[in-house]
């Protein structure tokens, strides 16, 4: 029983950490949200340089072969930069290609992958937009009992502005065939049901980051702004609203980290884990999107001011892969009607 | 990341729960609060010592059972699940213990740890003073050398268990000239020594849970002085840090809460109440928090394990057990409804008294071990980086 990192995969998380940091300033982000694409092939073939599309592909395939518990520290640092590049969408896709029975597609697509030379975009039941479609190579599709594999040729996107400057959503035609199915039946839920907590749990660790970044901004900005003689940082009004932002960011870092680790091992009650995971992280980033443009006052309700790039994050993120809706009444199922495995951590109740 | 239990834990968590279900007194014993219960709850720990599941992760030479922290952690989620005693030695067993353990000398660690384990010795704190509550560093008791003495004079007050207990641990000025966090010295003294008096105090319930505590002139030994003379304030800090953030409140006591709450609900639901609004919600996100504090949990002695420390993390703990407790508690008073009001000796009360119990004592959690206000402020300032003024 271990509940905690390697030094190894915290080196990982500071080597990808630092890297982003210097290639992801704020002013970076913004020209990307004014960019045609929103995305660049430059930085994608960066990332893949030091192996973050590739971090689940196997070794074989040419990737790391690590597994989710190393990528939701790396999601993390995503998340603090205000990153938008679809490393979530094209990991759910790689984890369900390597489920398949059939290897077919991953040996044609898990190298590519690996290789920064493929990205996938994901469509789930819970959204009628994509994310992402008109850069992947490969549209994976989990329609409830169907899962087709679309090359990116034959989709017709139709844009839908995001009120997210960094998101690019789409909706997306096409016609499936039995050449495009890769699954179906029991199968193709199952797998959609895994890609949809591994969607969840990858957007609840970004959270984390966009959460602690948004404290940060306000830490900073009320360590330096000055009025009534004093920075304001040092009211206890604007100390304790951010306290309490910190103390949700601590706890729903707990349940994301655990719910990687049920990901990662299919455990039993993986779905409830990852709900609690997306509901206590994208909470915290929703709340310390609130208290960040608070503590900046008016300067902070500008365009200018760099808080709406990530409280904007923390909303798109909280929409993706199954709103906040849908997870409390996941967790509801779990917890209240027992209906789906939910575990109680160490603890076990008297006649369990 | 590793989230199975190994086979000699698994065996661990079977051997306590055997030894918990034969021994776990059947009905409840009466609070530690009252004289009475105090020795009921004593008997009880002698009993817990002389099984040797005291001091689960203490040394077997200090009355322990040498197991490490995720044994202790395993051992706790049993306690609760057996709806064991509460401990009457908390002060002393999980705050001031694991603090002498740290800074005490040999013989200090001889002297004091045994009899603390077993409860032969109770101990109360004696942090606060009527002028030194959230600015603890008002301090005004001294404590003056006089040969090899220190002569203390002053007044302690909310010494939790001061009513009943033997010992008292505290923080008393031995510079008269110092201000503020300098000067302090940890000291440990009888609380039958000449000069001593204790006046009980009723909490809320009209318990008599803590005490004032007034010294006349009482000599205590310099043998009692816990770290070098001077350092009190750090070494009080690390009880503090131990109280916060890891041993005080495990989290198997919010997640056995939890599942008491989840039960309440049902019945509530089986019987056809009236139907909170909301309160579905409400319970399954109490169920998930008690979970986050044990994932929490978990992770920290994880880091403990491996060499790491507890630091000014403690206070978002201390914020964090100590909402979410009484959020537990009002939740079940409202699906428990009218019946919510009555005292639990009233005939109809039912386990009604149960959750008022705990929710009066619930409401003193975000009071005692520092006031949550207090805590934030040290998160903002350690932890952010805020101006403190």
């Amino acid at each position: 029983m271990e509940l905690g990192f390697s030094a190894d995969q915290r080196l990982l998380q500071k080597t990808v950490g630092d890297f982003l940091q210097a290639e992801c300033s704020a002013e970076w982000v913004r020209a990307q949200w004014q960019s045609e694409t929103g995305r660049s092939p430059d930085f994608w073939a960066q990332l893949a340089e030091i192996g973050v599309p590739g971090l689940i592909v196997s070794e074989a395939q040419g990737g790391l072969g690590l597994d989710e518990t190393d990528l939701v520290l790396l999601l993390e640092e995503v998340g603090r930069v205000g990153l938008a590049e679809p490393i979530a969408s094209t990991a759910v896709g790689t984890a369900l290609l390597a489920s398949l029975p059939d290897a077919g597609p991953t040996a044609v697509w898990l190298p590519r992958v690996a290789a920064g030379d493929a990205i996938f975009a994901l469509s789930q039941p819970h959204s009628p937009f994509v994310a992402d479609a008109h850069v992947a190579d490969l549209l994976i599709a989990c329609r409830s009992d169907e899962i087709h594999a679309v090359p990116r040729e034959v989709l017709q996107l139709e844009a839908q502005a995001s009120n997210d400057g960094s998101q690019r959503l789409f909706r997306v035609c096409f016609e499936t065939s039995a050449a495009t199915r890769i699954a179906e039946g029991e199968p193709a839920r199952r797998l959609t049901e895994a890609a949809v907590d591994r969607g969840a749990v990858f957007c609840a660790a970004q959270a984390l980051g966009v959460a602690d970044q948004l404290v940060k901004l306000a830490a900073d900005y009320a360590g330096q702004r000055v009025q009534f003689g004093v920075p304001i940082g040092s009211f206890q009004a604007v100390k304790h609203m951010l306290a309490d932002v910190m103390v949700k960011i601590e706890y729903a870092r707990s349940h994301v980290h655990r719910a990687a680790y049920s990901v990662a091992h299919d455990t039993p009650a993986r779905g409830v884990d990852a709900s609690m995971a997306k509901i206590g992280a994208c909470e915290a980033a929703l709340a310390a999107g609130r208290a960040s443009l608070q503590v900046h006052g008016a300067i902070g309700y500008t365009y200018e001011q760099d808080v709406h790039l990530w409280m904007k994050r923390a909303w798109s993120l909280d929409l993706a892969f199954g709103s906040s809706v849908f997870h409390r009444n996941r967790l509801c199922a779990g917890v209240i009607d027992q209906t789906i495995p939910a575990h109680s951590f160490g603890y076990s109740p008297p006649g369990n | 990341m590793d989230l199975s239990y190994t086979p000699a834990q698994a065996a661990f968590r079977k051997e306590a729960r055997a030894w918990l279900e034969t021994n776990v007194p059947a009905t409840a014993l009466v609070s530690f609060d009252v004289a009475e219960g105090f020795e009921q709850h004593r008997e009880w720990e002698s009993r817990l010592h002389a099984g040797g599941w005291a001091m689960v992760p203490w040394p077997v030479a200090y009355g322990g059972r040498g197991a490490n922290l995720l044994e202790w952690l395993i051992f706790e989620e049993e306690y609760y699940r057996a709806g064991a005693p509460a401990r009457v030695n908390q002060n002393g067993i999980f705050l001031l213990g694991p603090t002498i353990m740290e800074v005490g000398t040999p013989e200090q660690k001889a002297r004091f740890l045994p009899p603390m384990a077993s409860s032969e010795e109770v101990w109360a704190q004696g942090w606060s003073e009527p002028n030194a509550g959230s600015d603890m560093a008002n301090i005004q008791a001294t404590a003056i050398r006089d040969g090899d003495h220190y002569v203390l004079n002053g007044q302690k007050t909310w010494a939790s268990r001061g009513a009943y207990a033997h010992w008292l641990f505290g923080l008393f000025r031995t510079d008269p000239d110092s201000s503020r966090h300098r000067g302090l010295s940890f000291l440990l003294s009888p609380l039958d020594l000449s000069g001593i008096s204790v006046r009980p105090i009723q909490k809320i319930n009209g318990k008599e849970a803590f005490a004032e505590v007034f010294f006349d002139d009482v000599r205590v030994p310099v043998e009692n002085l816990l770290g070098e003379e001077g350092t009190g304030w750090s070494v009080a800090m690390a009880t503090a840090g131990f109280e916060r953030g890891l041993m005080l409140r495990s989290p198997a006591r919010f997640q056995s809460t939890a599942w008491r709450l989840l039960e309440c609900y049902r019945r509530a639901i089986e019987q056809g109440d009236p139907v909170v609004p909301g309160m579905r919600e409400r319970v399954a996100r109490c169920w998930m928090n008690a979970e986050a504090y044990a994932l929490n949990t978990y992770q920290t002695v994880s880091r403990l394990m491996a060499g790491g420390k507890i630091g000014a993390e403690a206070s978002l703990n201390k914020i964090f057990w100590s909402e979410l407790d009484i959020e537990m508690h009002e939740a079940a008073l409202e699906i428990l409804g009218p019946g919510a009001e009555l005292d639990p000796s009233a005939p109809a009360a039912g386990d009604v008294g149960g959750w008022l119990d705990g929710y009066i004592f619930a409401l003193s959690g975000p009071i005692y071990a520092g006031t949550n206000q207090i805590q934030r402020n040290i998160i903002a300032e350690r932890i952010l980086g805020l101006p403190r003024k």
